[in-house]
């Protein structure tokens, strides 16, 4: 029991600011207010007389809290879980005593909701949220690490990695130092490839990779492949999921350039606009064919998996046939690691 | 001392091709051989074999346009087939079906002893026709080909306005000409479905080679429907049994 426990990471603080964890928060703890209304007063009118007292309260409340708690979260980073959810009970019991006494100012009524009631709401809520976002968050880290073993198999074609080494052999007597330096971008590859990529990094790293990858693909197509970048409002400090953009260019490449023997070109171009980061990604587009298609689904949908886990409801991605091409678009909200 | 080997070197990426002559120059310490010539796609192989006697071909199977095996089946039409054999980074599918089909294949990257092997082998067979190469084929050809004067004449699909059986043959008519080859219209059918539509019997018409349908009416019997052709003044008739085309093809 013991060794499984340690191989459980602790879970992961929620991301208050998170829009899809703000409207759970929400609908969590307003669907409480509507329980224990109807728990005091099981008719339509009585329902009503308990439960608005209770919204005045509620809706402020949860206000104030997401917003503090979102403010806050900087000052979260790094803390053990336990005092983050000490933190959490003593804020909302703070907010809960504020408040009460502030509607009570404003609203000076005998038969509004008495303080004992209000605070054990307020702890049951918190407690309850609390629980829910913890079980989500153990719930989803083992699909994280599924998705990133679906991502393993699904991404590296074993024919790059054997046609990169044919390529690497065919270095090795004419330009030997050519085929060293490929052989070490290989390894920084794969070392990514196998590695753990539950933590999102900066968008500067996961670029670097992409362009060792198009170095190694450059090398067995020679002319045929060609490169595009449009990075002059490339955010690099954004933080993006591992392997969000490599999969979509070795698609491009697989798809885009390799059915032809004609020269094509992939068309890669990252912005940021105010808070959102953009991937637009283009590569001459051949039509379908059976096979293809299917693993070109497998790959868009696994990005699509790890983004809804990592940015819920926030980020998106489409990809469509557009005049010029094959066209892949995704955006994510930009967060920095400071 | 036997002539040296004569070898094509068929692949679509230039590392590949380089690392293969190098094996094949360790290689001539043991075996006489040498490399004629190399192409980077399946119709310059077709191109080059027309042009020149070569032993063996190694061919890559994934390349752009036509791939290896179609470019094998294609040159089972010259009248003394070079040796084949097939190369890939991997191919679960095609490996599964080589093995098979006894077809020798080598695996990238190459080894030496297992070229050598492949090439000793090869050696011995020197002649003989591959069979059973259309059962390898993973998605329909690019290309039809004709065996005239010893020579491969590749007709592209997309150039063909209809099929038409003909006892043991089966006609391809083109824009420009008619050609014969030895293939079984269902075959055909099956293989390129998609792009072919059954009028009759013993016809199938380049859905995209339709212009329209005309009703023909003859003295003393109901009349009949033929088909309209772009690139042809034939007008094919449409059979009975096939007559429902003409309602799909009015609602498409």
């Amino acid at each position: 029991m013991a060794s499984i426990n340690q191989n459980t990471p602790p879970p992961a603080l929620p991301d208050f600011c998170n829009l899809g964890v703000m409207l759970r928060v929400i609908f969590i703890v307003n669907g409480m207010g509507v329980l224990a209304g109807l728990a005091r007063k099981p008719t339509w009118p009585g329902f009503w007389q308990e439960f608005l007292p209770l919204s005045v309260f509620i809706q402020p409340a949860l206000l104030a809290s997401l917003l503090l708690l979102c403010a806050l979260r900087r000052a979260f980073t790094g803390r053990a879980y336990r005092e983050f959810v000490v933190a959490v009970f003593v804020l909302e019991t703070v907010i809960g005593i504020l408040l009460y006494f502030g509607i009570h100012a404003v609203l000076p009524q005998d038969d509004f909701l008495a303080l004992p009631a209000v605070l054990v709401f307020t702890l049951v809520a918190t407690g309850i949220v609390l629980f829910y976002l913890n079980l989500r968050s153990r719930a989803l880290s083992p699909a994280i690490t599924e998705a990133r073993l679906q991502a393993l198999q699904a991404r590296i074609r074993p024919h790059f990695l054997f046609n990169s080494l044919t390529a690497v052999l065919s270095l090795m007597r004419a330009d030997p130092r050519r085929a060293e330096r490929v052989l070490e971008d290989l390894a920084d590859l794969f070392r990514v490839l196998m590695g753990d990529n539950r933590q999102l990094v900066p968008l500067q790293t996961e670029f670097v990779l992409c362009r060792q990858y198009l170095e190694l693909e450059q090398l067995r197509l020679g002319d045929r492949l060609r490169v595009a970048w449009h990075i002059d409002k490339m955010p690099e400090d954004a933080l993006v999921p591992p392997l969000i953009l490599q999969p979509l260019l070795e698609n491009a490449v697989y798809h885009g350039i390799e059915p032809s023997s004609e020269p094509g070109e992939i068309n890669i171009n990252i912005y940021r606009n105010r808070d959102r980061v953009y991937f637009v990604l283009r590569n001459p587009y051949h039509g379908d064919s059976g096979t293809h298609h299917q693993g070109n689904k497998m790959a868009l949908n696994n990005i699509r998996e790890r983004l809804a886990l990592h940015f819920d409801v926030e980020a998106n991605m489409k990809s469509q046939v557009v005049s010029a091409g094959y066209q892949v678009t995704i955006t994510i909200p930009y967060t920095t690691a400071k | 001392m036997d002539a040296p080997l004569k070898i094509l070197v068929v692949d679509d990426e230039l590392p590949a091709r380089n690392r293969l002559k190098e094996v094949l120059q360790d290689i001539n310490e043991h075996l006489s051989l040498s490399v004629v010539a190399e192409a980077s796609d399946g119709k310059k192989a077709v191109a080059l074999l027309n042009e020149m006697s070569v032993d063996v071909v190694l061919l890559d199977i994934r390349m752009p346009g036509m791939d290896g095996i179609e470019v094998a089946r294609h040159l089972q039409n010259l009248m003394m087939p070079p040796a084949v054999i097939f190369t890939t980074a991997f191919d679960a599918y095609a490996v599964k079906a080589f093995e098979l089909n006894a077809v020798d294949y080598l695996l990238k990257p190459i080894r030496r002893e297992r070229l050598q092997a492949a090439l000793e082998k090869a050696e011995g067979r020197l002649g003989t026709k591959l069979t059973g190469l259309e059962q390898l084929q993973e998605r329909a050809r690019s290309h039809l080909s004709v065996s005239e004067r010893g020579k491969i004449l590749l007709v592209p699909v997309s150039d063909i306005i209809y099929l038409r059986a003909e006892l043991k043959y089966v006609t391809i008519k083109t824009a420009q000409r008619e050609y014969l080859i030895e293939e079984s219209l269902t075959n055909l059918e099956n293989e390129f479905g998609e792009y072919f539509l059954r009028i009759h019997r013993a016809c199938l018409v380049a859905r995209n080679a339709i212009l329209g349908f005309e009703r023909v009416v003859e003295e003393g019997s109901d009349g009949h429907w033929v088909v309209l052709l772009n690139g042809s003044d034939e007008k094919l008739p449409v059979s009975r049994r096939q007559q429902q085309i003409i309602r799909e093809f009015k609602g498409s």
